[in-house]
């Protein structure tokens, strides 16, 4: 609080009272959709029949638990697949635009720069269908001239992961561009002067500084794409992602707490991630020993 | 190889990724529903170039008031967003004390976290006929048979609101973080009010983490999917929804298209004139914000 400015008391309390009804707001769903993956009824509802662990572990009919869910486990793998394959992606390409923005000049970078950005404010599922219709009109193309039907090109996993990197490139590119900007040049001039070669300087000197960014950037990249739904929508095959599954599921009348399970499964691990970037961001911004990098990485 | 051309060879590797990213993934596929979104079927697998799919958008009420309603609920949804997340930010920005602080900032990231999908379902539970509120309700007794709070406009437009909160707490966090405390303590020296300092100083210093909010708070409303139809219901008319229809359940891609640019060109326009009136660009509000 700014100690020379005091606002009468009851409206501070007035204040700090909507504060905290905003934080219940927030944390309201969550812990309703938590809570009733322990109850003991074949329905997401009111009343409370008390505790169970069925729909975590049970495997007789009506009580079908996630870990005995099939299709809920394949949705899960799925998603991890595709996750780890678009942050790896995004990764790549987020360096090397990072370092094509920051490093070099070339001509209408201006218009280059809007067009990165842009992928931001175009609705996910717009997105979703205009890769659709491209892949869809090439593959239909080759199938006709050439008598070949392209698979990757129809709706399926190969597309999913196209679909969800086409703006989340875009995320990881920004967070490694902001890191890169702030480094110090004359480290890598000096490692130059040492005789290293451009590859040693890289790797040692430069990657080594953006690691932090790198990190929480395909932290971001993964969960972004493990909880898509707008764009894959469009694109999903016959193997669908977790979203996609449990979607299918939420609109059918009669769904099991099995899915309050799945959500708190994935509240836990998406808050884990969050805690882990937080934690990637603290050191970010902490002032660096000099010598704390080339030692830590001498013991691991 | 001297260094000059050793830059050009980097710089050409450099491109290359990007401009395969931007042509493949995102000019090219917009050119392509551009162009199928003014393909007309005359008889099957004979087409002619018109502006047919547009002109049955207009034709047709239903579409045309399913993108007003559209437009209209994103917009009213991005004010209500501001009235709710400008206190708290203000507040966690620059009145709760240093430990709080951070705490607080985390209890905002954290649900930002959890995928929609899950926050909807966590509504749904809450909402529904045999949910808790309305079972608590009776239990209190204020009404004797369960009541319905899904599907109907007010929870469409508060579970919007409660989608995308974060994303304009957030930017706004971080702005009035970056405000100096002694020009409010100034406003104040100067005779100004809680109200003129607050529409003198502190909004005008903060107005690109606003646009920053409102423009993404904005697409993510007009764009979404699951909020209004897993609390709306089938018939929360999004138009979204309508794209879906056409393109997957009617298999009519090419007005799916059209619906698509249409969507896309009401989401730019108030986008653009966003930036305009705010004197903004993107590369100032969103661009930063995400970094």
């Amino acid at each position: 609080m700014i100690p020379s400015i005091r606002p009468p008391r009851p409206f501070m309390w007035g204040y700090r009272a909507c504060v905290l009804g905003f934080f219940a707001f927030l944390i309201a769903p969550l812990i309703a959709a938590g809570l009733f993956a322990f109850n003991d009824s074949l329905f997401a509802s009111m009343p409370w029949k008390g505790f169970t662990l069925a729909w975590f572990t049970g495997d007789a009919d009506p009580k079908i638990g996630l870990l005995h869910d099939r299709r809920l486990l394949k949705g899960l793998a799925v998603s991890f697949l595709v996750a780890t394959l678009v942050s790896i992606v995004s990764l790549v390409v987020g360096l090397t635009n990072s370092f094509l923005f920051e490093r070099h000049r070339f001509p209408f970078k201006g218009l280059c720069y809007m067009l990165m950005i842009v992928p931001l404010v175009i609705p996910g599922v717009i997105l979703g269908i205009s890769i659709l219709v491209l892949a869809s009109g090439i593959a239909n193309h080759v199938e006709s001239r050439f008598g070949y039907d392209p698979d990757f090109l129809r709706p399926g996993l190969p597309l999913v992961i196209l679909g969800q990197a086409s703006f989340i490139i875009t995320i990881t590119s920004l967070v490694i561009s902001a890191r890169l900007r702030k480094f110090d040049r004359s480290l890598e001039e000096a490692a130059f002067n040492l005789g290293a070669s451009r590859t040693r300087v890289f790797l040692t000197i430069t990657l080594p500084y953006l690691r932090p960014a790198l990190i929480g950037s395909g932290l971001v990249a993964f969960l972004v794409s493990f909880e898509n739904f707008n764009t894959t929508l469009f694109l999903v095959g016959s193997d669908a992602p977790l979203t996609v599954t449990m979607y299918d599921r939420m609109l059918k009348v009669g769904s099991t707490p099995v899915l309050n399970a799945v959500s708190l499964l994935l509240m836990v691990g998406s808050g884990l991630l969050a805690l882990v970037s937080v934690f990637v961001q603290l050191e970010r911004k902490a002032p660096r020993a000099g010598s704390r990098a080339p030692i830590s990485r001498g013991a691991g | 190889m001297n260094q000059r051309s050793i830059r050009r060879l980097t710089l050409f590797m450099l491109l290359a990724p990007f401009l395969l990213w931007i042509a493949l993934l995102i000019v090219l596929p917009h050119a392509g529903i551009f162009t199928l979104s003014l393909r007309e079927k005359v008889a099957p697998l004979v087409y002619t170039v018109g502006p047919g799919n547009y002109l049955d958008f207009f034709r047709e009420p239903i579409y045309w008031n399913t993108l007003l309603r559209t437009a209209s609920f994103s917009v009213l949804v991005t004010a209500l967003t501001f009235l709710v997340g400008f206190p708290i930010a203000y507040y966690i920005a620059k009145i709760a004390g240093r430990r709080a602080r951070g705490a607080l900032f985390l209890g905002c990231l954290i649900p930002l976290w959890v995928s929609d999908l899950v926050r909807a379902y966590g509504w749904m539970i809450l909402l529904r006929e045999t949910g808790v509120v309305s079972s608590f309700l009776q239990w209190t007794g204020i009404v004797s048979v369960p009541v319905e709070l899904l599907y109907n406009d007010a929870t469409v437009v508060v579970g919007l609101v409660y989608t995308v909160v974060l994303f304009m707490i957030v930017p706004l966090v971080s702005t009035l973080d970056g405000m100096d405390n002694s020009l409010i303590e100034a406003g104040y020296n100067l005779g100004g009010n809680g109200l003129t300092v607050m529409r003198r100083i502190v909004i005008p210093y903060a107005m690109p983490g606003i646009v920053a909010g409102s423009i993404v708070v904005f697409m993510l409303t007009a764009g979404s999917y699951l909020t209004p139809i897993l609390l709306g219901g089938k018939n929360s008319m999004w138009f979204t929804e309508q794209i879906y229809e056409q393109f997957i359940t009617r298999f009519n891609w090419e007005s799916g298209a059209a619906f698509g640019i249409l969507l896309l060109l009401f989401t730019s326009l108030t986008v653009w004139l966003g930036l305009r009136l705010s004197g903004q660009s993107l590369a100032s509000t969103v661009a930063r914000n995400e970094a």
